[in-house]
């Protein structure tokens, strides 16, 4: 577990309530997963950090290690991974993820 | 093999399940990052299995990756997962 990356991941899942690692960035995002994860949060009006992992290959692997996890996008809550893409729609979908958003007293528009 | 053939067949060895779809999307991808010129790149995998009960949805699409760690790593480039427990399945 001595990959520098993983320091890298640390601060920035510190730094911010709500992390995408994602494939573009929120504005352009490059891959339909990660397109529509960033419909989620925008729809819920969640502030959220995107980072895109296309610019670097070391982040690509590492996060992929870090989360113990095969596939982009993942999203990040405080800190804790809660999923990828079609964990996120299905949160989305039932309602789940406002909750989550609500209990880790993250704000959302509505 | 086919990759879905590998999938179905990794998939019913680990987790026993009481249905198993594996798709085939690769044809909806085409020209899409991550996309294979042979295909086999893009599957949605819907499973039932007793195995994911007590699992959060993380833990459960864990088990799943896990068993399809050879697949991810090198031909799948997206894999779209559903996993239920019997009694999910029911309700649904």
């Amino acid at each position: 577990m001595t990959n520098p990356v993983f320091e890298r991941i640390q601060q920035d899942l510190s730094e911010n309530d709500v992390v995408l690692y994602m494939k573009g960035t929120p504005m352009f995002p490059q891959c339909g997963f990660s397109a529509a994860v960033v419909q989620v949060l925008s729809d819920l009006g969640v502030k959220f950090k995107g980072i895109d992992i296309l610019v670097d290959p070391s982040l690509r692997d590492g996060i992929k290690q870090f989360t113990n996890w095969p596939t982009l996008p993942q999203l990040y809550v405080k800190g804790e991974f809660v999923g990828g893409c079609d964990i996120v729609r299905e949160m989305a979908g039932n309602g789940e993820l406002a909750q989550l958003f609500k209990d880790k007293g993250v704000a959302t528009k509505q | 093999m086919t990759i879905r053939a590998a999938i179905e067949r990794k998939l019913t060895a680990g987790l026993a399940p009481e249905r198993l779809e594996v798709i085939d999307d690769s044809h909806r991808h085409l020209g899409h990052a991550g996309h294979h010129p042979d295909g086999e790149s893009h599957f949605t995998v819907e499973i039932v299995s007793h195995a994911f009960a007590g699992k959060s949805r993380v833990e459960r699409h864990r088990l799943v990756n896990a068993l399809l760690a050879e697949e991810l790593a090198e031909r799948v480039h997206a894999l779209a997962l559903r996993t239920l427990t019997p009694d999910e399945a029911g309700r649904g």
